[in-house]
């Protein structure tokens, strides 16, 4: 399976300019609200048309502007879960269902696979129920059901979990991935959650204003995220202006800090990422003297703010993240953090 | 007594109702796609006939319509009048009663989740299917509202009616101009009847409506 992307669509003052290929079983496109990332995803689905551009599934051109193609979204089976589900009101969790059925003209199939895809998605029992009487869960169920049964060749799934309860969420996702790997199709899944995205997508392209900032492998863009705006969003907490101040070593500007890096200093270095649960009070390397400045307690977890002795009054404290039964009994003089947890960004 | 009036004023109704249901709609359905420039100048023109006295409607339509006037005139030849006939006040009708089935139609569609039909779209469904199926039923409420405003409305048309098909009983004799007409030769026991026979037709419609919002209400329906 192969999805190739390279679109370009204006709305207003906003451009989308978003270029990818995936071959991986579930992509992400992770970034904040209006980045254009649904927008991207309507327009794989056909829904939207974008003003020029290509894109490619399977060796199947679905959009060429050069060549005049745009495959209507009937003809592009290609599956679309709605962020809020788009269950059609007046009809019931059955007519839904059957709506997706619709090609299928003999009738004891259609009522086998109905009922197959009822029980897959433990519906059995709402079939009579309308939307409105559906709770969020049921309602996502009764949404990838009625997608899942015209067996499209690539599923889209546009924030999947956002109009879930957060106890919810975590309970359904996964059972929503392993329904997903079971259909054994690929999937391209937004999000605005670097949780979600972390959890179930194996590849992940960060976008912001309309453009692809960052993509590869799940664990290598968490690593690695190469921008201010891509380690935010992977949710990188502490992040300075920098400079190059050596072959491995940084100035972070805001933190009158040096810092020593894992990796070569690019010459076009912007600016240094430290993520909260980086620090350690043993790690020899980048130890530097700390003065705290407020704590913040969580369920699980402390976040202890601190800024570095050197560091300018105007700049932002930084922030220590760690489990609660690693509280040390005295906080320490100095914080050290891995060479490699430095995160350069051009 | 003599029916025809209840008989003429129901079949220019359910005919005019029928024309304002698909005219209104498709205007509606297209007006909401359009730049917004654009669409509030159509918007105008639409709303026109609901905001002019229906005696200055009445006066453009015979203007329009009369026998010397190029379109008039175009009609007769191939054999249609609509000046001073029954199916004159079809049109009358149809046009006083358009705006009202225009605009909550209007309000309807763009009230609708777009992402319905792009839902639809994506399962393959037909477009004229979508429409039919989808779009419709999902703003049934304020297009039924629509089409019953509208269908009282070109139940009682009297002034476009009385200016371009004239009163001339058992022939263009509907109940509104009856009314008048009884009223002002003085037989108002008459007038007083047909009175009656316009509330029972105002309670009959009113009654549809509230068994029909009842009904949808028990089906759990959510529009």
């Amino acid at each position: 399976m192969n999805l190739f992307v390279d679109i370009r669509k204006r709305l207003g003052s906003f451009t989308l300019n978003a270029s990818f290929k995936t071959a991986d079983a579930v992509t992400g496109l992770l970034g904040a609200s209006g980045c254009g990332k649904s927008m991207t995803l309507k327009c794989i689905a056909g829904v939207e048309k974008p003003d020029e551009g290509w894109i490619v599934l399977d060796g199947e051109t679905l959009f060429d502007s050069a060549r005049g193609i745009n495959l209507p979204p009937q003809k592009r089976q290609v599956g679309y879960l709605f962020q809020h589900y788009a269950l059609f009101p007046h009809m019931t969790v059955e007519k839904n269902i059957l709506c997706g059925l619709h090609a299928e003209k003999d009738k004891a199939t259609r009522q086998r696979r109905l009922r197959e895809t009822l029980e897959m998605l433990q519906l059995t029992g709402l079939e009579k129920h309308r939307p409105a009487q559906l709770s969020g869960g049921q309602a996502q169920r009764a949404a990838l059901a009625r997608m899942l049964v015209s067996q499209p060749r690539l599923l889209l799934l546009d924030e999947p979990f956002s109009a879930l309860d957060s106890h919810l969420r975590d309970q359904l996702q996964p059972q929503f991935m392993s329904l997903l790997r079971s259909y054994g199709r690929q999937a391209v899944m937004v999000t605005h959650s670097r949780d979600e995205a972390y959890h179930l997508c194996t590849r992940l392209c960060i976008m912001e204003d309309g453009r692809i900032l960052r993509a590869g492998g799940t664990k290598e863009v968490f690593a690695a995220p190469g921008s201010e705006a891509a380690a935010r969003l992977t949710g990188c907490k502490n992040i300075s202006r920098a400079v190059k101040a050596g072959a491995y070593t940084v100035e972070a500007l805001d933190w009158g800090v040096c810092l020593t890096a894992a990796q070569p200093v690019p010459d076009n270095l912007k600016a240094v990422g430290l993520r909260a649960h980086a620090f350690q009070p043993q790690v020899p390397s980048n130890r530097l003297p700390v003065l705290w400045a407020d704590e913040l307690e969580e369920p699980f977890e402390w976040i202890l703010l601190f800024r570095y002795q050197s560091q300018a009054a105007s700049a932002p404290a930084l922030w220590w993240r760690f489990p609660k039964d690693r509280k040390p009994a005295a906080l320490p003089d100095s914080l050290g953090i891995a060479p490699e947890h430095v995160l350069l960004l051009t | 007594m003599d029916w025809y009036p209840l008989w003429n004023s129901l079949r220019i109704a359910a005919i005019s109702i029928v024309l304002v249901f698909f005219t209104g709609i498709a205007a509606a359905y297209y007006a909401v796609r359009l730049p917004r420039a654009l669409k509030g100048v159509l918007d105008m023109i639409l709303t026109l006939p609901l905001v002019l006295p229906p005696t200055v409607v009445g006066y453009f339509l015979l203007l329009l319509f009369g026998s010397r006037r190029p379109l008039g005139m175009a009609l007769e030849s191939v054999g249609i009048k609509f000046v001073m006939t029954w199916y004159g006040g079809v049109i009358t009708a149809a046009v006083v009663a358009f705006p009202l089935l225009y605009r909550t139609a209007r309000g309807a569609f763009e009230a609708f989740d777009e992402t319905l039909a792009q839902a639809g779209q994506t399962l393959g469904l037909s477009n004229c299917y979508i429409f039919w199926r989808i779009r419709l039923p999902a703003c049934r409420q304020g297009i039924f509202a629509g089409v019953v405003l509208a269908f009282a409305r070109a139940l009682g048309e009297y002034g476009a009616t009385s200016m371009l098909i004239g009163y001339t009983p058992g022939r263009t004799a509907t109940i509104s101009t009856t009314v008048y007409q009884l009223w002002r030769t003085g037989d108002e026991l008459h007038a007083f009847y047909w009175v009656l026979v316009n509330l029972a037709i105002s309670a009959a419609v009113l009654l549809t409506v509230s068994l029909l919002e009842r009904r949808q209400r028990k089906g759990g329906h959510v529009g």
